[in-house]
């Protein structure tokens, strides 16, 4: 029995939710392979091949995969599922945008239904995972023959980064639908650490008013390394892009502390970050909801406390 | 161009749910109901397709039970043309709606179909992906935008990166996000004129579909509840918390 990670990379490193996914496929047990498929990925398939626990990395670099394109990928995973002869027990992505995008697809092409966003493992066909934006916990267990799963990468403490020593096999086999084609792309750039894996997350939300008040949340976060989230509120006000959306639909993250500015704590943005360790709230209304799950509550006017903590940290 | 969507009824989003202590599911005895607001986006996306002159007709379709009716009326008075109700008692996976849209997309044969990227009950976000590939089509998912270009669709898309923009060969499935517009109300007058408009009730056994599962819900649980902790007055009491009390900064 093994199982197929396929990794989540970007500008040619691995995305650290590939090492919770790796995390989750330990505790399902078997022997672990990690799938690259990308274009130039020689560096993420050597990184690949150091993660703590990988037995085999399997490499597909072809123009083909350069942007994740469902209607290629999706294709590629089935055929090396079948081609090894029904060895994989389970197919694993992390639930990043290209995990829910691709797996789903997977999982119609073998006539299973995937189990999205598992926070836990409870046994080899039997996995936890939040509905209702995580008001309710559903325990579920799936009779296919290959399990198609995404991992929210909060469920799962990584893996090491090193210390695995992996095989390394090339795909040569191309799958190149020809349905659909990459046109171009708006990435956000910022130094700061990658919102989902942040230790420390600054959040704004409709208090902050514009988008130009979030630079005192961008002060904040510079002082404690930390990175930048928003609520839907703030996003669909335009006071930041869509890449910093933390909720239900948007990023689901659990730093070690969240910073909440400005933010009413509406159930939906709850279900992005009520897992973190230690939950502060800034809001001039006493009232907000969001201090029902702050463990520090602090009712005050956002454009003196965020400077006045920047200033003092 | 013919333009199918699919609709879900599902908890209004402004209920908190609560689990049944029988652990059974939640409970959904004589709470508010409507249309997920990620389907709302994707009859306003429709609607103005229409107005653009881009699209023809436009047949909505839901899997659900009877009650989805109304879900459907409500599509129907902002635009829809006519509907097409899957009647499914008992909740279905995405594999089985997947199917069973496949289903009404061979006897309907759109160009486009668009569907919501989630629920907001089952969190699940696969069905568009899954009736995408039973159809062989492409997929632009969490869309923010969507262009009619000829035989293609250019699809721009909210990724964890920022966003993407692709372009689909017709016919293709599109998936909602939150920005690719701000769905309207219905007039009155419209809601009159939609009680008019043509609804079919089909059912899986006539449309031929198993809507068996691979997977099955053990039980159903409360999160561990986190309460509220203390309030502080000032920063400098915050931070002292911070770094003497939690140890994070």
């Amino acid at each position: 029995m093994a199982i197929l990670v396929i990794a989540e990379h970007a500008l040619s490193a691995l995305v650290p939710a590939t090492l919770n996914t790796v995390a989750a496929a330990k505790k399902i047990g078997g022997d672990i392979h990690v799938l690259v498929a990308g274009l130039n990925v020689g560096a993420v398939s050597a990184a690949a091949a150091k993660v703590a626990g990988v037995a085999k990395v399997l490499v597909a670099d072809n123009s083909a995969y350069a942007h994740q394109l469902p209607e290629n990928v999706a294709p590629l995973i089935a055929d090396l599922i079948i081609d090894q002869h029904a060895i994989y027990s389970h197919v694993l992505a992390p639930a990043t945008s290209n995990g829910k995008n691709i797996l789903p697809r997977v999982a119609a092409l073998f006539d299973v239904d995937p189990i999205s966003e598992i926070i836990a493992v409870e046994s080899a066909d039997t996995f936890k995972r939040p509905i209702y934006a995580g008001n309710a916990i559903a325990t579920v267990q799936s009779s296919a023959a290959l399990k198609v799963i995404s991992v929210r990468s909060t469920g799962f403490d990584p893996v090491a980064a090193e210390g695995g020593a992996a095989t390394v096999e090339i795909i040569a086999t191309v799958h190149d639908a020809g349905k659909s084609s990459f046109v171009g792309e708006e990435l956000a750039r910022s130094d700061r650490p990658e919102l989902a894996a942040a230790r420390i997350v600054v959040s704004g939300g409709r208090g902050m008013q514009n988008g130009d008040n979030f630079k005192l949340l961008y002060s904040l976060a510079d002082k404690l390394g930390a990175s930048v989230g928003a609520s839907r509120a703030a996003v669909d006000a335009g006071f930041a892009p869509n890449d910093m959306q933390v909720g239900q639909t948007g990023k689901i993250v659990a730093p070690q502390l969240y910073i909440a500015a400005g933010i009413s704590g509406a159930i939906q943005h709850l279900a992005g970050m009520k897992d973190s360790k230690v939950i502060v709230a800034i809001n001039k209304d006493e009232e907000a909801p969001i201090f029902q799950v702050a463990d520090y509550g602090l009712v005050a006017d956002l454009f003196e406390a965020i400077p006045e903590l920047a200033a003092l940290v | 161009m013919k333009v199918l969507l699919a609709v879900k009824r599902v908890v209004d989003y402004n209920v908190k749910v609560h689990v049944k202590s029988d652990q059974s599911g939640v409970d959904l005895a004589n709470v508010k109901m409507s249309m997920n607001p990620f389907c709302e986006i994707a009859v306003e996306e429709a609607v103005r397709l229409k107005e653009k002159n881009l699209a023809t007709e436009i047949v909505v379709v839901s899997i659900g039970p009877g009650a989805a009716q109304e879900q459907l009326r409500s599509a129907l008075a902002l635009g829809a043309d006519r509907a097409v109700l899957v009647e499914a008692n008992e909740a279905l996976n995405a594999l089985a709606v997947a199917k069973l849209l496949k289903a009404v997309v061979d006897q309907e044969q759109p160009q486009l179909i668009i569907l919501g990227k989630q629920s907001i009950d089952s969190d699940n976000n696969q069905t568009g992906q899954m009736l995408a590939a039973l159809c062989g089509y492409a997929q632009g998912t969490f869309a923010s935008n969507i262009d009619i270009a000829g035989d293609k669709v250019i699809v721009t898309r909210e990724v964890d990166s920022g966003l993407q923009t692709v372009a689909l060969n017709l016919p293709a499935i599109v998936t909602t996000d939150l920005r690719l517009n701000e769905p309207r109300y219905a007039s009155l007058p419209n809601i009159m004129k939609a009680k008019k408009k043509p609804l079919q009730i089909l059912t899986p056994e006539a449309l031929g579909i198993s809507t068996s599962s691979t997977s099955k819900t053990l039980k159903v649980e409360a999160p561990a509840s986190r309460g509220a902790g203390i309030k502080i007055k000032t920063v400098a009491e915050l931070i002292e918390k911070l770094k003497n009390e939690a140890k994070v900064i």
